[in-house]
């Protein structure tokens, strides 16, 4: 029987970019370009950082520690931020891959939140005089690196591949709001050492907190950490799609 | 519910239901304090209302996995899930049980144990207010973690874990809430978003406790 | 080459090592990783459908 066929939305063509192997037929095409610009970006922007920009007044070398630990710090948050979409898609729609996305951010983004709270203390020691204080913004960092170890630790301890994928997913939702809680219990709990904003996250505009000659290096240092991520995201998705097909092949080897 | 909660409430009294071990931890930690830090009755003063809050927050923590543990164990819970009661009410009566004899008792001893930490009575009458805010928000979250965490074999550790980050904007305000009444500095909004924190886990907590609980039922 | 870092050179020093040492070290697992599991896969896959 002819029927005529029905045109795809924008939203079927959108949920069907994560079909699996839809996925993993696109992002094998994506990755290696992903990777090349990252790595790109992120050894100009650190090269140029660490070798091509003065000394600041105040601060003297140390502030080429900026190149590392802004960009650290925006991706530990974007981080959580890409787990808490992809628990909630799980939880809407049950899409594999979306809550497979999630499990693989958590490491890398428990690693950059680790690269920016070393960073800050390391900057700190010689700026404040002391390699830790309980200023807002570390000690928000200190805590968002603890959900990460709780919601990977969650993961870990389920067995069974669903349900670990719903619990964390709650958990993931829950603690998003709470990190956000926490954000503004520590600001009031210690109006802090730490500066203002060094960087407004307006497209382009410069700020006079920072002048051009850091942003530059800065822009393209937060590039290539952005990148990274994308590329291990990646790499770790496709990982874990690859697992979960694994598992299930050998829970068939284990019937026949 | 009413039911399930006062049930929840005789079980712990009971013996070897863990009703005074909060209280006795409380006394140990807050003990251990003055060994650990010195004697210095100033010193202790200052840091009086961190420790009580932090005593009492972690007693909070012994027993929650006793909240689901025992009923998911031996079948209760799969009962009451059938029950016409939802999951979401089961919480409640739960996380109030575990209020009541846990959360409560600790906040009317904070400020005797108090004394032993050279805190002064206007202080602790603060004190005591404080946990009687925060508490119930401590009961609410350990009750969360304990549903997520209900079928992982000696969970207790990945509970903690879990919980005691969710725990830090209580603990902030509480604490801050305390240390400015000592200082007799205004310590009102400090406490009205230490309720606040009580009330919105009261608020989502339930569904999201509901679902883990369901999730884990399966 | 090397720019005048000053006092501070330690610290710099220590914040770019440690900092790429660690992006080092979990892309390495992540690809570690992957690779071990495609080639689990693909063994299995060969086997069944043998």
């Amino acid at each position: 029987m002819n029927s005529t066929p029905i045109a795809p939305t924008l939203s079927d063509r959108f949920w069907r970019l994560a079909n699996p192997k839809i996925f993993m037929g696109w992002s094998s095409k994506l990755l290696p370009w992903i990777a090349a610009v990252a790595l790109a970006s992120l050894c100009s922007g650190l090269i140029w950082g660490y070798f091509f920009t003065p000394d600041d007044m105040r601060q003297g070398s140390t502030v080429k520690i900026i190149y590392l630990h802004v960009p650290a710090a925006l991706m530990a948050i974007n981080g959580y931020l890409l787990m808490f979409v992809g628990a909630l898609v799980w939880l809407i729609r049950r899409q594999h891959v979306s809550v497979l996305a999630a499990k693989a951010a958590a490491p890398v983004g428990m690693v950059m939140t680790l690269i920016a709270l070393a960073t800050g203390a390391i900057w700190g020691q010689p700026m404040w005089g002391t390699y830790w204080v309980w200023d807002p913004r570390l000690t928000s960092f200190l805590i968002l690196f603890l959900f990460y170890v709780g919601y990977i630790a969650l993961w870990a301890a389920i067995e069974d591949e669903d349900t670990a994928a719903d619990l964390t997913s709650v958990l993931a939702v829950v603690g998003a709001v709470f990190a956000m809680l926490s954000r503004y219990a520590v600001l009031f709990w210690n109006q802090g050492l730490h500066q203002g904003t060094t960087v407004t996250m307006a497209d382009g505009a410069k700020q006079d907190n920072i002048s051009d000659v850091f942003f530059q290096p800065l822009l393209l240092s937060m590039a290539g950490f952005g990148l990274l991520f994308l590329t291990l995201l990646l790499i770790g998705t496709r990982t874990e799609v690859r697992a979960r097909r694994l598992k299930v092949l050998q829970a068939r080897e284990r019937i026949e | 519910m009413i039911q399930l909660f006062l049930r929840d409430i005789g079980l712990s009294v009971r013996s070897g239901g863990g009703f005074g071990l909060a209280l006795i931890f409380f006394l140990i930690v807050v003990t251990l304090i003055p060994f650990a830090l010195g004697p210095d009755q100033a010193a202790l003063a200052v840091i009086a209302p961190g420790v009580l809050w932090l005593g009492a927050l972690l007693a909070c923590l012994l027993s929650l996995d006793r909240i689901f543990g025992l009923d998911f164990e031996d079948g209760t819970l799969d009962l009451l899930a059938t029950s016409p009661l939802p999951l979401e009410s089961v919480y409640m009566a739960k996380a109030s049980a575990h209020w009541l004899t846990t959360g409560l008792p600790l906040s009317l001893a904070a400020p005797v144990l108090g004394v032993l930490l050279n805190l002064d009575y206007e202080t602790g009458k603060i004190l005591c207010l404080s946990l009687l805010l925060g508490t119930p928000a401590l009961s609410l979250i350990g009750a969360f973690g304990a549903s997520l965490t209900l079928g992982v074999k000696r969970g207790g550790l990945l509970l903690s874990l879990l919980v005691l980050p969710l725990y830090v904007p209580s603990l902030i305000f509480g604490a801050q809430a305390v240390r400015l009444a000592g200082q007799a500095l205004d310590y009102d909004v400090a406490l009205v978003l230490l309720s606040a924190i009580s009330l919105g886990a009261a608020a989502i907590l339930p569904f999201a406790s509901g679902a883990a609980l369901r999730i884990n039922l399966r | 080459m090397m720019p005048d870092l000053g006092k501070y050179a330690l610290e710099v020093n220590s914040s770019y090592i440690l900092s790429l040492m660690a992006l080092g070290v979990i892309a390495g697992l992540y690809v570690k990783r992957s690779r071990a599991v495609r080639r689990a896969l693909a063994e299995l896959e060969a086997a069944q459908d043998a």
